[in-house]
């Protein structure tokens, strides 16, 4: 059984976002890297199966983007995938949600993935479109937002998160897709020893030109922080001066309304 | 321009979405037309036409066969643009849609700007606008962002589609995802736990402002999904929506899904190390700091004085 991972590395969204020069995406410098929170319960739920399957399965981690990826690809293999791809774009971030999916779609095809896992959205895009692209794009069964996956090497049972506190059941004939909802697993940390073993798994770099074969459908005018909203009040400054402004204004609104 | 408006039904029910669809249609300045995959005595009040495939036949989802629905719909109209809300269905149906359409998909459109269609990006704090290159456009259009108006009414007028058999993979059926959750719908004053309290060995502090108020303690999602709280006391789209007079938040930024839950809130009060965090935008008041020094201290202040 062959199982392929793909993860995208987003920054850290505790930071301060400005936009790059020509306006259309994020300026690069002093943001932290890592990988796509969505992604990380896809590579973990790859190696709780291949665990269960008892280490019969190999695992594919892939990533396109430029050099520095390949951090999140090391982070995938030290956690328990076997050998990572990366397709080396270093215009990635120009790359509209069809581009990277046909991108992985030109790569995997033919290569006899049984299942496919991607995260459900990521961080910094969001688009939510790129793992179901993939499907479309190789012709295979695809179900979004899992929160609860199994998977017996003939068929997955994904059971999908809908509104209002339901879920979706689906089972799908392989080779199928599957795009993970933050809350399917909790991933694990990679151990130290584990770290250095991944140091020498493989892991192969391929140039994006020779997969890339489609053209932007869509393009980006303006990338920009959105107006704040007027009105709320902003406290900061001395420790004791916040803890008192807070006290009076937590007692003042926490009492029932007079009437 | 001409729009089409993919209606979803759940659990035999037409959802409200299609009315803000209808409403985006309406700023768009589009001629619109319906499509429902659902029954014939349940229809949209909307004053056009609706394409109706019925639901016995088609399944309340099936990706492929709605795929199939849709695009065959959008060729029928003419349609420049498909619309979709971005919602479990939408943001599953949408991609495919697209790409058997050629078209482009805008995910999560809050607004219309000049030249295109204004998304998030990087979790609510940027924006963007992008503009389609394709003749056809497949939208998902962020719930609660145009709102429904005085939009519903009139008679439909129904035109049906054929269903054809389709191979690939129905939903099979809904179930719950869990016990009945703790009440939070009612409380007066909810103090929230986000990821940014760290790790469940800090949740009693929270726990003790959330009583030191007299109120019930929530969280965001990740607090819920690390197991540190019952899913009982999430308060968002995947949660509950809660309507207190008092809402606190501390460490947690803000995120649509998380404001779906708290916006009705009268008062909200955001503790956050990060100034920019998104959830400044709802709240009456932002104090920015480390919560772990903040939180003790107030909840020691409240208790000597009462
Ligand atoms: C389909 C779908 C449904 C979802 N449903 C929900 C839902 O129902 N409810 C929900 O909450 N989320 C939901 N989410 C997840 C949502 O997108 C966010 O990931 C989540 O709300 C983030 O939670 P958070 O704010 O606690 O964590 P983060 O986004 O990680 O934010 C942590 C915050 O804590 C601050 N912080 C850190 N340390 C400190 C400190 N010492 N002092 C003060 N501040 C600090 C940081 O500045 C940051 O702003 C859903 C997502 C999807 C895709
Ligand atoms: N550049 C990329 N490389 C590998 N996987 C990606 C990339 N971009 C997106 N993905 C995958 O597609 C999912 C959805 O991304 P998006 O459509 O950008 O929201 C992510 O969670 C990843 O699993």
């Amino acid at each position: 059984m062959k199982i392929l991972v793909c993860v995208k590395q987003v920054p850290d969204t505790g930071a301060r976002f400005r936009p790059n020069p020509a306006g259309t995406w994020y300026a690069e410098a002093d943001l932290a890297f890592r990988m796509n929170e969505y992604d990380e319960h896809a590579v973990e739920e790859a190696i709780r199966l291949k665990e269960k399957l008892g280490g019969a399965p190999e695992l594919t981690v892939l990533s396109v983007g430029p050099a520095r990826v390949v951090e999140a690809l090391r982070k995938a293999l030290a956690m328990g995938c076997d050998r990572a791809v990366h397709v080396d774009d270093p215009a990635a971030a120009d790359r509209d949600p069809w581009q990277v999916a046909s991108v992985i779609a030109a790569w995997a095809r033919g290569k006899g993935f049984d299942l496919v896992l991607t995260g459900m959205q990521s961080a910094d895009r969001g688009s939510a479109q790129v793992g179901v692209l993939v499907a479309e794009r190789l012709g295979l069964a695809s179900a979004t937002t899992a929160v609860a996956f199994e998977c017996d090497g003939q068929a997955a049972t994904v059971r999908r998160e809908l509104e209002g506190g339901t879920r979706g059941v689906v089972r799908l004939p392989l080779p199928a897709l599957v795009t993970c909802q933050l809350g399917l697993n909790v991933p694990r940390y990679p151990t130290l020893p584990n770290i250095m073993k991944a140091k020498k798994k493989p892991l192969e770099v391929v140039p994006v030109a020779g997969l890339l074969d489609e053209a932007p459908r869509a393009e980006t005018l303006r990338f920009y922080e959105p107006p704040r909203r007027q009105g709320g009040r902003v406290i900061e400054g001395p420790l004791d001066r916040l803890v008192e402004e807070l006290t009076a204004i937590l007692k003042e609104r926490a009492l029932p309304a007079r009437s | 321009m001409k729009a089409l408006l993919v209606c979803e039904y759940r659990e035999g029910k037409l959802q409200d979405g299609i009315y803000e669809a209808i409403a985006f249609a309406g700023r768009l300045g589009a001629g619109r037309s319906v499509l429902l995959i659902g029954r014939e005595t349940e229809l949209p009040r909307f004053d056009g036409k609706v394409i109706f495939a019925d639901v016995a036949e088609a399944g309340e989802y099936h990706p492929a066969l709605h795929r199939d629905l849709v695009a065959e719909a959008a060729r029928r109209e003419g349609a420049d643009v498909v619309v979709l809300l971005h919602t479990s269905y939408g943001w599953d149906l949408a991609p495919r849609v697209a790409a058997a359409l050629g078209a482009t998909q805008v995910s999560e459109v809050v607004g219309l700007a000049e030249g295109g269609y204004e998304v998030p990006a990087c979790t609510s704090k940027m924006r963007r606008v992008v503009r389609p290159r394709t003749p056809v456009t497949v939208v998902t259009l962020q719930p609660g962002a145009f709102p429904a108006g005085d939009e519903r009414g009139g008679v439909p007028c129904l035109e049906r589609l054929e269903v054809p058999k389709a191979a690939g993979a129905p939903l099979m059926g809904y179930e719950a995802s869990g016990p009945k959750p703790v009440d939070l719908g009612r409380a007066e004053v909810i103090v929230s736990a986000g990821r940014g309290v760290g790790k469940k060995e800090n949740l009693p502090t929270i726990a003790a402002l959330a009583k030191a108020l007299g109120g019930e303690l929530g969280a965001s999602r990740p607090v819920v999904d690390a197991g540190w709280l019952d899913h009982g006391r999430q308060v968002g789209t995947t949660g509950q929506t809660v309507a207190p007079r008092l809402y606190v938040a501390c460490g947690i930024s803000g995120a649509v899904q998380h404001l779906a839950g708290m916006k009705r809130a009268e008062f909200v009060v955001a503790i956050n190390k990060d100034r920019e965090a998104p959830i400044g935008e709802v709240a009456d008041v932002l104090v920015v700091g480390d919560l772990h020094q903040i939180v003790p201290a107030v909840t020691a202040r409240l208790e000597e004085t009462r």
